[in-house]
């Protein structure tokens, strides 16, 4: 089952890829389209089938040099099947949206076909997302890895005749190329140490790899630390982390279907993805985890901060992905790698939706996509309009709190984005909580006024476009009802597996055996508890039987890596002191929501007026967010043209000058070349000096050879 | 068949003299007439050649097939193929047939090209089996010839500069093999490569005019031969003739300097330097690894600022020869195996780029990437192929480019982090060039006037394309093809390198010790 998940996106891309002109466009286009859902059905059955049991398939061989051997192989585990669920789910819908978005598109002219071209990249990136996700070893990982980068560099410069699409896509593929530098270099680390690149292997050597020590550069450091970073700066580069980050917003150069699919649901997160399947590795190297905390609350804040500013729609959302990724490593960096994909799962459906949403309004407004010139559309788009509501209730965080039924009562992102903070003030890293806490308020305030902007107030812009703005085709709102669904109850569905507490994790995720104790009795109906205590005593008594002992929670899960998907330290107690923390800490995020929104509703409902002024104000800090921080000018400077000023350098300097200049003597006079010996002085050095070099090897080597070396 | 690999090693010599002696006039018959001759002829080469893969026993590391016969002057006349030489033998004559299928519209002087290549084929299958050391010689440096009659007879604009250049840079390093060649002879009393790879040259440090040389005779040798292979290579600094060649060179020439030629630099070490002057290599192997290291990200920086295609591509195959240089003086399993990897590969990937230039040079008659731009939008299927092999050029897992490269990468980092380090950044600067290539040539809205009518592959551009992809597709999944054949031969020569450097390490401490006391 798992093999037809794998391999029917890359049938479909093919033919659809190399077979259009014989089946037709909207064959391939069926084709791909069904195929993919074909796919997506069986992952949810292989999702709920799945019993937590850790199950290798062996495909064929790949790699084998020396004691290296890397199969192709499909790893089965709850990680896995979780990805499963977010890839062929999401996709399938975007390739379903894709029907209506892309039938017309103003890019191409007449009699240009670009369809199936698009059909079929989307299936290979699913393919080969899917390869990334059910690899066994790190260096399939790498396939994959590599490959959605491909498929990520094609479908963004897919209006090919567009200059910045072009740039945008080359820029992609090369910031990630960056992080894949870090990524091959913690392969090789992790083959030296372990002789190994397969993760079961691996996994079982870390607690010795913890010990180990290892010359690196300069430096003699802990093997995990090293390691684990390493691989960490790959996951910057997919995932968009600060320093790294700079390629996504650009990516919004692709069409719309693909930013939901590729660089909102899927592919940005392989990133956390990586961190949590390589979760025995994180869990011995604490500082890399503190390393990992910081650079994904600082990329929360800062993404936050540019996202207050902007005026393109889809780059809104493109900032408030790579924020929201940054929850995802603060989650992963202090051990609650559950929590990480429980904030993955739930962003693919309300972050899909809201990019789907997005295009439907820039498909509606013919492709206008500055919120400026957008205004009171909700009347044009109703069902656009509670799409887009829906997405932003759920990245938001609204919800319930304090109430809880067994589960907490909210929006999808009011769960799992609650879930983070909680971990990561339960972690006792202060500056990670107050930075997402401040980027919550932030996340509602950008998403409140995208909202405003585009559906309240009166219309902007061109009268024409509002005139002939739409709604979008049913074959693009299907898609967006299906992911609403995910949007409003899939945090609330899946607490239990993710967050609820360490048997039910451990259980979920294959790590301990199931108990019959499953069923939580005592939280059934609807209570609302003491607020202080709700949670926690939900959870003492879900593991009430289990672990009596306070302290001894992770008593239940192993204390070595191998089993299950993930691993935890014995010493990390997170996921338990995350239930345990005070009630301004639960409710700092909720109050964060409603900081957000009254914002932006005085200043985009209720004084229009105060955005401008503000502006003018802050010009100098305005400018700072608008720009980006001026990090694309700042690397310009520090990379970008120091490296092609280098390249010309050594191009004309070295190879043309000293080293041509030198043999250029000789090329043209080598006749005469030894008549001329003594005038060759100054027509280049470096000859002169080689060639000296030259003949005194010879003159040596016959001199050896007669009279010495030999005996 | 006792006689295989003479046999196709002859064959194309063979069709160059029916070529020579029977075919007369220059009209359009006769030129096709030579060119089915040369087609028919490569591809019985390649099918003879399929036999020895099929004979080859893989587990045996030793020679196989070895012929011998007395040949004149008392030399003997010595072939044979191994793990480390056989996959250049099926290389070269995969490659051949499709070489002269691209040179299918060249009218200048026919015969004589066609007759250049097939002799051209001849000598470098002599080079990769040959297993005397004088016939070795005779095979390198004759196999200049042609190709110098390739780029200067048929070559661009420029070409007598180009031609004289490759010529004299090759050259110069071959007179110091053959010097320390008469060295060899002089030393082990042979000239029977597989006896002198079991030979231990005289290793003893001695010191001339008060400099010390360590390792002795092998290290002297060693830098001899290391002459001749670093300038094939091409290792920088020496490798600025292969731009020029390049540039020069008709489109058939460059696929074959490329995929072939360049691999005879990385044979010769495989062949003579490790197994014969292990000490020289344990001595003078840093000094390679860092000149690879700089050859990788100067040749890369280079290639980024170039207003070439051809060049740009050349430059490209410099720092990626920087990796087989690397590889094979890291001297472990994954080290050479990625090493050789990365040379039949690059073989495929360097030879399809060439030929992608080729096919618009074709039709534009210019290089200069600024004459490009949006060929997409009317070059389909160029497009395609020529994305295909950028990303195989930069080493995109899943095609042949990257398992060399990963593989040598992992040999490396086993040795030195600096130098993984160091090396691993060609990875981000390959794509930055390649990509950066493609996006002006074939990206973007078609405004060019002279563009507005150019034409997408013929299907006989097509169809020489096609073997190419496929094998570099199929060393990417399956790269068991090529890594279990070289595998075990690749083992035996660690083996008898670390072997044959302990040795000389525990003789080194043991003189060190009494002049301690």
């Amino acid at each position: 089952m798992e093999t037809i998940i794998l391999f029917a996106p890359l049938v479909g891309a093919l033919i659809a890829g190399f077979g259009w002109k014989i089946i037709g466009e909207s064959a391939a286009q069926y084709l791909t389209t069904g195929l993919l859902f074909l796919s997506a059905i069986l992952s949810w059955i292989v999702f709920f089938s799945f019993d937590g049991t850790t199950e290798n398939i062996q495909i064929m061989r790949w790699i084998e040099s020396g004691s290296l051997s890397t199969d192709w192989a499909i790893r089965m585990d709850r990680l896995t099947a979780t990805m499963l669920i977010v890839i062929t789910t999401v996709s399938a819908l975007v390739h379903l949206y894709s029907f209506g978005y892309m039938a017309h598109d103003e890019n191409f002219g007449e009699g240009e076909n670009y369809k199936a071209r698009f059909f079929a990249y989307l299936s290979f990136f699913t393919f080969t997302m899917l390869m990334l996700v059910t690899a066994d070893n790190l260096v399939q990982l790498f396939f994959g890895w590599e490959g959605v980068g491909v498929a990520s560099y094609l479908l963004i410069g897919f209006y090919y005749k567009k200059p910045s699409a072009n740039i945008a896509a080359m820029k992609a593929f090369v910031v990630n190329r960056v992080g894949d530098f870090g990524f091959l270099l913690g392969i090789f680390g992790i083959y030296m140490l372990t002789d190994s690149i397969k993760f079961d292997d691996i996994f079982a050597q870390m607690p010795q790899i913890a010990e180990t020590t290892m010359s690196f550069l300069w430096l003699d450091v802990n093997a995990a630390n090293l390691l684990a970073f390493l691989l960490f700066i790959g996951a910057m580069g997919k995932s968009a982390q600060l320093f790294l980050h700079t390629w996504l917003p650009d990516a919004m150069e692709g069409p719309t279907p693909v930013s939901a699919l590729i660089h909102a649901a899927t592919m940005v997160t392989a990133g956390v993805y990586l961190v949590c399947r390589m979760s025995p590795l994180m869990e011995f190297a604490p500082e890399t985890k503190n390393f990992i905390v910081f650079m994904g609350a600082s990329t929360a804040f800062f993404a936050a901060t540019v996202g207050l500013v902007q005026n393109d729609i889809k780059r809104v959302i493109a900032y408030s992905t790579c924020s929201q990724l940054g929850y995802m490593f603060v989650a992963a960096g202090v051990g609650v790698y559950s929590v990480a994909m429980f904030h993955l799962l739930t962003h693919a459906f309300f972050k899909a939706m809201l990019f789907l949403g997005a295009g439907s309004v820039i498909h509606g407004m013919h492709h206008e996509q500055d919120m400026r010139n957008y205004g009171g559309l909700r009347h044009k788009m109703p069902k656009t309009f509670w799409a887009m509501m829906i997405g932003t209730l759920a990245i938001t965080g609204v919800g319930i709190p304090l109430l809880y039924i067994g589960f907490p009562v909210g929006f999808a992102g009011f769960v799992s984005k609650d879930a983070i903070i909680e971990s990561a003030f339960a972690s006792g890293n202060g500056y990670a909580f107050w930075m997402l806490v401040i980027a919550a308020l932030m996340t509602s305030f950008y998403s409140w006024r995208l909202m405003f902007l585009t559906f309240y107030g009166k219309p902007r812009g061109d009268k024409h476009t509002h005139d002939h703005a739409h709604e979008s085709p049913n074959v693009m709102l299907v898609p967006l009802a299906v992911l609403a669904v995910g949007a409003i109850f899939s945090g609330m569905f899946f607490y239990k597996d993710f967050f609820k507490s360490d048997q039910y994790v451990g259980e979920f995720f294959g790590v301990i055996e199931k108990s019959d104790y499953a069923e939580d009795h005592a939280s059934l109906g609807f209570t609302l508890v003491s607020p202080a205590h709700a949670a926690t005593e939900a959870s003492d008594e879900a593991e009430g039987d289990h672990a009596t002992d306070e302290g001894d929670h992770a008593g239940a899960w192993p204390a070595t890596p191998g089993q299950g998907a993930i691993f935890k330290h014995p010493d990390n107690h997170v996921l338990h002191e995350a239930h345990n923390v005070p009630v301004w800490v639960k409710l700092s995020p909720f109050f964060a929501m409603l900081a957000g929104f009254a914002l932006a509703f005085q200043m985009y409902i209720r004084r229009p007026d105060l955005p401008a002024k503000l502006t003018a104000q802050q010009a100098p800090l305005y400018n700072f967010l608008l720009n980006k921080w001026y990090f694309d000018e700042l690397y310009n400077v520090i990379f970008i043209r120091p490296a092609v000023a280098i390249g010309r350098f050594l191009w004309k300097q070295g190879d043309t000058k000293t080293i041509d200049g030198g043999i250029n003597g000789v090329a043209l006079g080598i006749v005469p070349f030894f008549t001329r010996l003594v005038n060759k002085a100054q027509s280049g050095y470096m000859f002169t000096y080689a060639f000296a070099m030259v003949l005194g090897i010879t003159v040596l080597l016959t001199y050896v050879t007669l009279f010495g070396g030999a005996h | 068949m006792s006689n295989l690999l003479s046999l196709t090693t002859f064959i194309p010599l063979v069709g160059a003299a029916i070529l020579a002696l029977f075919l007369r006039g220059n009209d359009i018959a006769a030129q096709r007439n030579a060119k089915w001759v040369a087609l028919a002829t490569t591809v019985a080469t390649f099918i003879v050649s399929l036999f020895i893969i099929g004979q080859f026993d893989p587990s045996n590391t030793g020679f196989q097939m070895v012929e011998e016969r007395d040949w004149l002057l008392g030399l003997k006349y010595k072939m044979g193929v191994d793990g480390i030489s056989i996959l250049f033998v099926m290389l070269t004559t995969f490659l051949m047939p499709l070489v002269i299928a691209s040179c299918w519209n060249v009218s200048d002087r026919v015969k004589e090209y066609m007759i250049a290549f097939l002799l051209l084929e001849t000598l470098m299958l002599g080079v990769f089996m040959a297993l005397d050391l004088v016939l070795f010689y005779l095979f390198f440096e004759a196999g200049l010839i042609p190709m110098f009659l390739i780029i200067g007879i048929w070559g661009g604009a420029n070409r007598i500069y180009a031609s004289f250049k490759f010529f004299l840079y090759t050259f110069l390093g071959s007179v110091l093999m053959l010097v320390a060649m008469v060295a060899m002879f002089t030393d082990a009393g042979t000239t029977d490569i597989p006896t002198l790879m079991t030979h231990t040259f005289a290793n003893e440090n001695f010191s001339v005019l008060g400099v010390q040389i360590i390792g002795g005779m092998q290290t002297l040798m060693w830098l001899a031969f290391f002459a001749s292979f670093a300038v094939k290579m091409p290792m920088w600094p020496v490798h600025t003739w292969l731009p020029d060649a390049h540039v020069q060179a008709p489109t058939a020439g460059s696929v074959v300097l490329a995929a072939i030629l360049l691999k005879m630099g990385g044979y010769g070490f495989l062949r003579f330097s490790l197994p014969m002057f292990p000490v020289g290599s344990e001595v003078m192997g840093p000094l390679v690894l860092w000149l690879s290291v700089i050859a990788i990200i100067y040749t890369s920086l280079v290639a980024l600022v170039q207003t070439d295609m051809k060049k740009l591509i050349a430059y490209s195959s410099v720092a990626h020869m920087g990796y087989v240089t690397m590889g094979i003086f890291a001297v472990n399993q994954q080290g050479i195996d990625g090493a050789i990897f990365q040379m039949i590969s690059h073989g495929f990937i360097s030879g399809a780029l060439f030929l992608a230039v080729g096919v618009i040079y074709d039709r534009m008659h210019t290089r200069e990437i600024d004459a490009y731009g949006g060929l997409v939008n009317r070059m389909p299927a160029y497009a395609l192929i020529f994305m295909f092999f950028t990303m195989a050029n930069v080493g995109l897992p899943g095609t042949s480019g990257f398992v060399g490269e990963f593989l040598v990468l992992m040999g490396i980092f086993q040795v030195n982090t600096w130098l993984a380090v160091f090396a691993a950044t060609g990875v981000i600067l390959s794509a930055a060039y390649a990509l950066w290539l493609y996006r002006r040539v074939v990206m973007g809205d078609l405004i060019k006037e002279s563009l507005k009518t150019i034409t997408d592959m013929t299907s006989r551009e097509k169809f020489i394309m096609a073997p190419l992809i496929f094998m570099t597709l199929l060393l990417g999944v399956y790269p068991a093809l090529v890594l279990d054949i070289i595998g075990p031969s690749v083992a035996a020569l660690v083996d008898q390198y670390d072997t044959a450097t302990a040795a000389f390490g525990a003789a080194a401490d043991l003189a060190a010790a009494p002049a301690a006391h």
